[in-house]
């Protein structure tokens, strides 16, 4: 597959970011090499292996259903830019 | 043009833990804004999110008592999207692999034949916060994020297409509720959002082989929205391609006041979730030891449990129908039963004075006055002729407001039918020489005027006199 600017404009505006055509072309270019490299994998006969989702063979790590202390309100806000009384404050969202 | 509606419904259903899915914070409704948080469900870089087992166990339960099979590996995903309730950037959902698949339920509507609507999958996942507009000091400009309900465990059950009208939808939601509340994984209380559903929507020709565009209708909070935000959505898309129109994938909101449908934008391009295997959460294995585990721990259905109510009791459908409504009354009904009663008149009383009175006072049947064993020795005092039928709804009231046994009440109010028939006798005798008029009338053919005999000597009684011994008295006098 080839990486054209216009792949990379559309994942840029899934992450909020806002490229410049030249970096759009430089992208393209830097993300087709990569999978370009990745592509090598496939020459590996992979029938019979189930796809890894995760690099660690573990399964089944659980909690109770216990309640703990939470931090409390004003640790949860200590970061925040932005407040109002004890909410986040962010720009007006219009439902 | 006759047009074919195709409906599928996602509903997230709300459940009933203690804590978080992946966090120790309580999952109790109502507290102050982001007091019910830590570093997990903020979404702090570090944290890591570890799975609570009671969700599986309740999602488990969801699936099999929806037909479905479970899923021997499952994995969590991450649902990628930009949102100011969500935290991490992402939601923690099932993608691939999710823990129920393949189900199905079979629904009722009123004159049809019953169907059998398909249940595609059962995932679980967590909730977002909760955004709010206005009404706080401050918020005057812009909007205020509320993390509580953020990472609250959620299933997700998603139906096939197989839905054909508002009816059908309704009447499989009402199916689905009745199944997650019954097996007490959620108190299903739609007001407050533990019980949510997006509807997916299009039109097609009557005939065609290929489904129309669809428009998702998101988060509509009561059975009778649900049907007015269907029937609105097909009539506009109906409408729209009647008049040369082509309908477009959009979600779409529902407006309760107005009884309409509105687009809406800005959350369109985000459709594209780039979801992967979250690498914090280690794969799901449930052996069939375990789903056998849990396959032995689920009460009987309510479908289960009516058709054994109709076989065992000779109840009639519609009374099997209300006693199965929910599991406590049902429960109340069964511990009628063990206490030796007649299954018919319990039933009957049930249905009448009982869920008259909690409906009247707002008391949840776990809390009604009148207990199994009031209502019972009630119905005793009637087999047993002690009491009539309708002094009876006099003496149930009493024991409402009182909590007294009916027997101590009759006997302290004088309750006791009189079926004595001297005393009875001596009050048509009273009776008959005062009406004289109305005997010639009776003994001259006119039939109907017992009715009217009959309520005079009751409301001589008070009520007391054993309607049967009047009946017969009266006939015998009259005739004689
Ligand atoms: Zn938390």
């Amino acid at each position: 597959m080839k990486i054209t600017a216009a792949n990379v404009e559309h994942v840029a505006r899934l992450a909020r970011l806002e490229l410049s055509d030249e970096e759009k072309n430089l992208f393209a270019g830097q993300m087709d090499a990569i999978l370009a490299y990745v592509e090598k994998l496939k020459e590996l006969d992979t029938d019979g292996v189930l796809p890894t989702s995760h690099a660690v063979p573990m399964e089944n790590a659980f909690r109770e259903d216990v309640t703990e202390p939470p931090i409390g309100t004003e640790k949860a806000l200590a970061n925040s830019p932005d407040r109002a009384d004890a909410f986040y404050r962010v720009p007006q969202i219009i439902e | 043009m006759k047009f074919q509606p195709v409906i599928g419904l996602e509903v997230h259903v709300q459940l009933k833990t203690n804590s978080k899915i992946f966090c120790g914070c309580s999952t109790a409704f109502g507290s102050s804004p982001n007091s019910q948080t830590c570093p997990v469900c903020l979404g702090l870089p570090g944290a890591l999110p570890v799975l609570n087992k009671q969700v599986v166990e309740f999602a488990i339960k969801a699936g099999l008592s929806t037909n479905c099979s479970i899923t021997p590996r499952s994995i969590f995903a991450r649902k990628n999207y930009f949102y100011p309730d969500l935290p991490k950037g992402y939601q923690i959902s099932q993608f691939e692999e999710p823990i129920c698949q393949h189900g199905w339920l079979d629904i009722q509507v009123e004159g049809q034949d019953q169907k059998r609507i398909g249940i595609t999958r059962i995932h679980m996942e967590e909730d977002a916060g909760k955004l709010v507009h206005g009404e706080i000091a401050g918020l005057e400009k812009g909007s205020g994020v509320d993390l509580n309900r953020a990472c609250t465990p959620l299933l997700e059950v998603v139906s096939d297409p197989d839905l054909r009208t508002s009816d059908e939808a309704v009447a499989y939601l009402k199916q689905l509720h009745q199944i997650v509340t019954w097996l007490g994984i959620s108190d299903g209380n739609m007001e407050e959002g533990s019980f949510r559903c997006d509807a997916n929507v299009s039109v097609m020709p009557v005939g065609a082989a290929q489904f129309g565009t669809r428009a998702e209708i998101k988060n509509v909070n009561s059975f009778k929205f649900v049907k007015q935000a269907i029937e609105y959505e097909i009539q506009r898309q109906i409408d729209l391609i009647e008049d040369g129109g082509t309908v477009v994938q959009e979600t779409r909101l529902f407006d309760p006041n107005s009884g309409t449908t509105r687009s809406m934008r800005g959350k369109e391009e985000a459709h594209d979730y780039r979801y992967f295997p979250d690498p914090d959460l280690v794969p799901l294995v449930i052996d069939p030891a375990w789903v056998e585990r849990s396959r032995s721990e689920l009460p009987e259905l309510p479908e289960k449990k009516k058709q054994r109510f109709m076989e065992s009791y000779s109840l009639p459908a519609y009374d099997a129908d209300v006693l199965t409504a929910t599991r406590a009354l049902a429960e109340y009904y069964e511990e009628c039963l063990a206490l030796q009663t007649n299954p018919k008149a319990a039933s009957n009383w049930i249905m009448g004075e009982v869920i008259r009175g909690l409906n009247d006072s707002g008391l949840p049947i776990e809390e009604c006055p009148v207990t199994p064993r009031l209502l019972t020795d009630l119905l005793r005092l009637i087999e047993e002729g002690t009491i009539s039928g309708k002094i009876a709804k006099k003496v149930f009231d009493e024991v409402w407001k009182s909590g007294k046994d009916p027997k101590t009440i009759v006997e302290e109010q004088g309750l006791v039918q009189v079926s004595d028939s001297s005393a009875i006798e001596a009050i048509i005798d009273d009776l008959l020489a005062r009406e004289a008029g109305q005997v010639a009338e009776f003994r001259s053919g006119k039939d109907k005027l017992l009715g009217f005999f009959v309520g005079q000597v009751m409301k001589a009684s008070k009520g007391k006199a054993n309607p049967a011994v009047v009946n017969d008295l009266l006939l015998k006098k009259l005739k004689g």
